[in-house]
């Protein structure tokens, strides 16, 4: 029987009369590798931001291994810990330098002594390719190789599950491919995670399960053989091949 | 001109005593303008809502009101509350909380443009509230903010000129007592016009200096809205 890590029950956000989404159930064992996908603007990117507590959900659970983290009085700073979050536009410390972004957590939240986090950090710089970047500032860097440094600190805090959100959306064409690759090597590792894209070849070849949302609620969840051969709903199938083709035309201009 | 230079050279002492004592009032305003700018400028962008209003209804009140009302207020109106202050420390007071309005608008607009994604990216690891702010938003926002923040100083230095109204020996107070000794208002006002010309030129250097020195490489600030 697989551990669930993350359970989310009933799930739901709006603002004001908007409903975001509603009723979002959806768990996440250990390993896993989900991937959401769906239309702009059906919440996929909020929902990512209630699970790590960036924004407050107006109902439902939220429960990480054995702890209910939207629970009143939980720990907020704590819980953000043990969950990881790529940004679509990376969001670096722009006044630091690679390694310095990598370290900051470890030395001010981990309260690693500077020795030890250097190293730390570094390893995590190796770990996504770019240890000769280290003294490098994001303003230096290519967008692929900045989202990897995003990835690099996420991971330096050694999270239980990891989010990305459309973390290859920002950038040329040319550098999605190395941000992939670091994502894929993380799913072989063993990394739970959840992934918001419109990667049709990344989902297809990495994902456990992939989760088709629409305006608010999941439409479909399962293998990606499921969704994309044998799904319940016309929707999904259409949704999938459109975006697969989209994806696919820009590759072969290349 | 020889004889404005014998003026010169003749209250050569006088002028920089007014100017040490022009320049001190300079730095207590401004880093008095600075400390309460800064926790303004936080409590306008982070505080709740009524610390926003407390913060809006300040900066308003010491920006809607002349300095030399407010400096004649601490010396001559405070004292009939019970409050006695030198003319030093009321000139240090009324500078530094009014210079405390201006720097909190240059500082808030740094903090602004850098505040919500950086929170966001800052607090996903981890970091506190604070901590992001401390850690991630104002070593970018102060660089952010250096350029236009440095009209502030310069404009200080010359404002504080207007504490000679309550008898402090600034630069213009020499001015004043050279004009009356030798009567002669031109050349007394135009010797310390070169001198405050001379110390205006040295924290323009000293500014861009600052900002040279603390530019970091390809650092662009990222407005976006995430």
């Amino acid at each position: 029987m697989p551990k669930p890590i993350l359970t989310i029950k009933k799930l739901t956000k709006k603002y004001g009369n908007n409903v975001i989404f509603h009723d979002i159930d959806l768990v996440v064992n250990e390993g896993d590798t989900i991937v959401v996908i769906g239309p702009g603007g059906t919440g996929k990117s909020t929902l990512l931001r209630c699970v790590i507590l960036l924004t407050k959900p107006d109902g439902g659970e939220i429960w990480l291994d054995d702890l209910e983290i939207t629970a009143k009085g939980a720990d907020e700073d704590r819980v953000r810990q043990h969950i990881g979050m790529v940004f679509q536009n990376f969001l670096l410390f722009n006044h630091l330098t690679a390694l310095e972004n990598v370290k900051l957590g470890l030395t001010k939240v981990k309260h690693l002594p500077e020795a030890a986090a250097h190293e730390k950090a570094l390893a995590e710089l190796t770990r996504v390719g770019l240890a000769d970047r280290a003294d490098h500032y994001p303003g230096q860097l290519s967008g692929g190789q900045q989202q990897r440094v995003g990835i690099a600190r996420a991971l330096a805090m050694d999270p239980r599950v990891m989010l990305f959100d459309e973390p290859t959306s920002a950038l040329d064409p040319e550098l999605i491919g190395e941000v992939l690759e670091v994502m894929r090597n993380l799913s072989l590792e063993g990394m739970t995670m959840i992934v918001v894209t419109h990667e049709m070849g990344f989902a297809r070849e990495v994902a456990d399960r992939i989760v088709f949302m629409e305006k608010g609620s999941i439409v479909e969840e399962g293998t990606p053989d499921d969704l994309f051969y044998r799904p319940k709903y016309e929707r999904t199938r259409e949704f999938l091949w459109k975006i697969t083709e989209l994806y696919g035309k820009k590759e072969a201009k290349e | 001109m020889a004889e404005w230079l014998g003026l010169f050279q003749r209250f050569l002492k006088d002028f920089i005593l007014g100017a040490g004592t022009t320049l001190e009032l300079t730095a207590v305003g401004l880093l008095m303008g600075f400390l309460l700018g800064l926790g303004l400028a936080l409590a306008k962008t982070f505080g709740p809502k009524w610390l926003r209003a407390i913060a809006t209804g300040y900066i308003e009140l010491f920006r809607g009101t002349p300095l030399l009302v407010q400096l004649f207020l601490i010396y001559y109106g405070l004292p009939s509350l019970g409050i006695t202050l030198s003319q030093t420390l009321s000139a240090y007071l009324a500078l530094g909380l009014n210079s405390a309005a201006y720097q909190a608008e240059y500082l808030r607009g740094a903090i602004q443009a850098i505040g919500n994604s950086q929170m966001m990216a800052g607090r996903s690891i981890g970091l506190s509230r604070w901590q992001t702010i401390q850690h991630v938003i104002l070593p970018q926002a102060l660089r952010l903010a250096l350029p236009s923040w440095s009209n502030e100083p310069i404009s200080l230095l010359k404002t504080t000129a207007i504490v000679f109204l309550i008898a402090v020996q600034d630069l213009m107070a020499k001015a004043k007592r050279a004009a009356t000794i030798t009567y002669n208002p031109i050349g007394s006002y135009l010797a310390v016009a070169v001198v405050y010309l001379v110390l205006v030129f040295a924290l323009d250097a000293l500014l861009k200096w600052a900002e040279r020195k603390t530019k970091i490489p390809g650092f662009e600030i990222n407005t976006k809205r995430v």
